[in-house]
């Protein structure tokens, strides 16, 4: 089986103005399906960069990135918006839940734009809640929930399409200690007991230590890639 | 597809309700431009039908020829003040023309009407029976005179229903009674039905009607026998009017000896010419509808444009989040075109319901006709899709084509 994310020798150039930034320089990285993936770096150090290409929002200028073993890069706009609807669930620092519409609604945006039924987009999008203990919350506005609350429907929205891979940009950056540990504890169950391949983005230690691989960014290179936890017994089994 | 379509027209009214001030001011130039659309246009059907109505009370497939113009030493008269037409041109143009039914003539003027103590200047017109059945006379009592009475020249007079309300009281029965004109009595056989305003806006019920040759004789004192001040004729199918026109034409530019380079000194006007000027004046009045409504769609469809360009500008993270879950091009331009649909449709349902309303209110207060057709509701519903389809793709395109990475760190 190969493994779910794949890039080599990835090259992200910018031109701001006259000048030339490298964001990535000739990174080269693996994961595997089912791993729990920390990405640690200073900002600048590319980080941003990666995670874009990762989810599929920006593609590399040079080298090839391979996502469960399909070659990302030349894909035009629209096939890569059916890639991040079919593979990826993201999660963001400052939640991004559209204002003024319910958790249910929320959590249901990523199959409004499947060919899916009313129905069937309740259905789900009430499963994926229940998933992250917002049950009976369905019909509470961004504002009626706490910060915590508010994340945990981000991820009951990154949840309600099965995607392969999650990837969490700074999930915690927003909230209080407590409110922090219960995203990371969501995130470690659906990992451990779910299987789904996470990518973490995190600035603080003790964020990254939920995580059983820590990779360190500086520079858009690699500067360190260390396994820190033994990998879960049911996703080794794949691999 | 259709429950994402569904959805979209959901969150879209939700959102209109939700800034109702915005909404309603943004919709105010479509529902502005379709209401006074509808307005006028109703209340322009209703004058158009009052006006071929009146042309109706002509009669029935009418043809009228006036004297022309006598020209003396580089003066000119006006219309009618050459006596070029006779009895006995109306008589031959029904002997050579098939085309014609029936051919008629009258003579008129303005002359003291004198009924016991009460007196009325009315128009007296010396008239053939067949002038009565051309023009489509009928009577609300009594009846018409006969080939007999024109023969005898009888004194018999038709009196229209203006003449019967100002010189009889109210309940009194006018046929029979004797009235004067110019002193010679006239018994009355026959009240003419009211016919109202003529296209040219004369009262038609403001009449006499009493044989041509008693007028001729008795009451008018005519110079030349025989000249009349307008020929009549009529023909059973509307279609032959243009022909009968032109054969009347040419019969009496024979009849007249006119040479080939002579001007007809006679004018031919048909039904159907008189109804086109009419026509005319109300396809003025729609060219300039046509216009106020293009200004006030374009400056409503500017208003949707630019609400929805502040909208996307607002929404920009939403779109970025949509984006990133999964919306293609194609997902957020159907959206903020329905957004800008919605607007349109709203506003433009609102401007036919205002529409109508002022339609109504026109007949109840002003008391003009007015008729309101499916057709223009139709296509002011069409229109209001039109403008948000035309107003919403420039907003709708923008927003498709926002970058993912940038619009999710939009602040």
């Amino acid at each position: 089986m190969s493994p779910l994310i794949e890039c080599k020798e990835v090259w992200k150039i910018y031109r701001v103005g006259d000048v030339e930034v490298q964001a990535l320089r000739g990174l080269s990285l693996t994961i595997e399906q089912g791993e729990f993936v920390a990405i640690m770096g200073s900002s600048g150090s590319g980080k941003s960069t990666l995670m874009n290409i990762l989810g599929c929002l920006d593609q590399p200028t040079r080298g090839y990135y391979r996502l469960n073993g399909i070659e990302v890069d030349n894909l035009k706009p629209d096939q890569l918006a059916g890639i991040r609807n079919h593979q990826i669930g993201f999660v963001f620092q400052s939640f991004n839940l559209i204002p003024r519409t319910s958790a249910l609604e929320n959590a249901q945006l990523p199959l409004f734009y499947r060919g899916l039924t009313l129905t069937e987009q309740r259905a789900q999008a009430a499963a994926a809640l229940g998933r992250v203990g917002l049950q009976g919350r369905e019909h509470h506005y961004p504002t009626q929930l706490s910060g915590g609350q508010q994340q945990r429907v981000a991820i009951a929205r990154a949840l309600v399409t099965s995607p392969s891979l999650l990837l969490a940009d700074e999930p915690t950056g927003n909230l209080d200690t407590q409110s922090s540990q219960e995203i990371m504890k969501i995130l470690e169950t659906l990992n451990h007991d779910e299987g789904i391949t996470i990518i973490l983005v995190t600035h603080e230690v003790d964020v990254a230590a939920y995580a059983a691989r820590e990779i360190v960014i500086k520079d858009g290179q690699v500067l360190s890639d260390r396994v820190t936890k033994a990998r879960p017994a049911s996703s080794t089994v794949g691999a | 597809m259709s429950a994402f379509v569904w959805l979209t027209i959901l969150t879209a009214l939700r959102i209109l309700a939700r800034n109702r001030m915005r909404a309603g001011l943004t919709m105010l130039g479509i529902v502005i431009g379709v209401a006074s659309v509808i307005a006028m246009v109703s209340i322009g059907e209703g004058s158009k039908r009052a006006v071929q109505a009146q042309i109706a009370t002509m009669g029935t497939n009418v043809i009228v020829i006036f004297p022309g113009v006598i020209s003396a030493g580089g003066v000119r008269g006006g219309q009618g003040s050459a006596v070029t037409l006779t009895v006995s041109d109306a008589l031959d143009l029904k002997k050579r023309i098939p085309l014609l039914a029936d051919t008629g003539w009258a003579k008129r003027d303005v002359m003291q009407i004198v009924y016991g103590n009460q007196n009325w200047n009315g128009a007296i017109n010396g008239i053939s029976p067949s002038y009565l059945t051309i023009r489509d006379w009928s009577y609300s009592s009594g009846g018409p005179f006969t080939q007999t009475d024109l023969e005898s020249a009888a004194r018999v007079a038709l009196i229209g229903q203006t003449v019967v309300e100002n010189l009889f009281e109210p309940g009194e029965e006018p046929v029979g009674a004797v009235i004067r004109i110019k002193n010679v009595p006239f018994r009355v056989i026959g009240v003419l039905a009211p016919k109202g305003q003529s296209a040219q806006g004369t009262d038609q019920d403001d009449v006499v009607f009493i044989p041509f040759s008693t007028a001729e004789r008795k009451v008018f004192g005519t110079s030349f026998i025989g000249s009349v001040g307008a020929l009549f004729g009529s023909t059973d199918q509307v279609e032959d009017l243009p022909m009968a026109a032109e054969q009347i034409r040419e019969v009496l530019r024979a009849r007249h000896r006119l040479q080939a380079e002579q001007n007809d000194d006679f004018t031919i006007r048909t039904q159907v010419d008189i109804g086109k000027v009419q026509e005319g004046a109300s396809e003025t009045l729609t060219m300039m509808l046509f216009a106020v409504a293009s200004v006030s769609l374009l400056v409503g469809g500017i208003g949707i444009m630019n609400i929805l360009l502040v909208s996307v500008t607002e929404r920009t993270r939403e779109i970025g989040v949509r984006m990133a879950v999964g919306a293609k091009r194609r997902h957020i331009m159907m959206q903020f075109l329905i957004e800008a649909v919605t607007l349109s449709l709203v506003g433009g349902v609102l401007g036919i319901v205002l529409g109508i309303a002022g339609t109504k209110l026109t007949t109840l207060i002003a008391g003009w006709p007015t008729i309101i057709s499916g057709n223009v509701i139709g296509i002011a519903f069409f229109f209001s899709l039109a403008v948000g389809l035309f107003f919403g793709l420039y907003p709708a395109s923008k927003a498709s084509r926002l970058n993912p990475i940038e619009a999710l760190r939009y602040e």
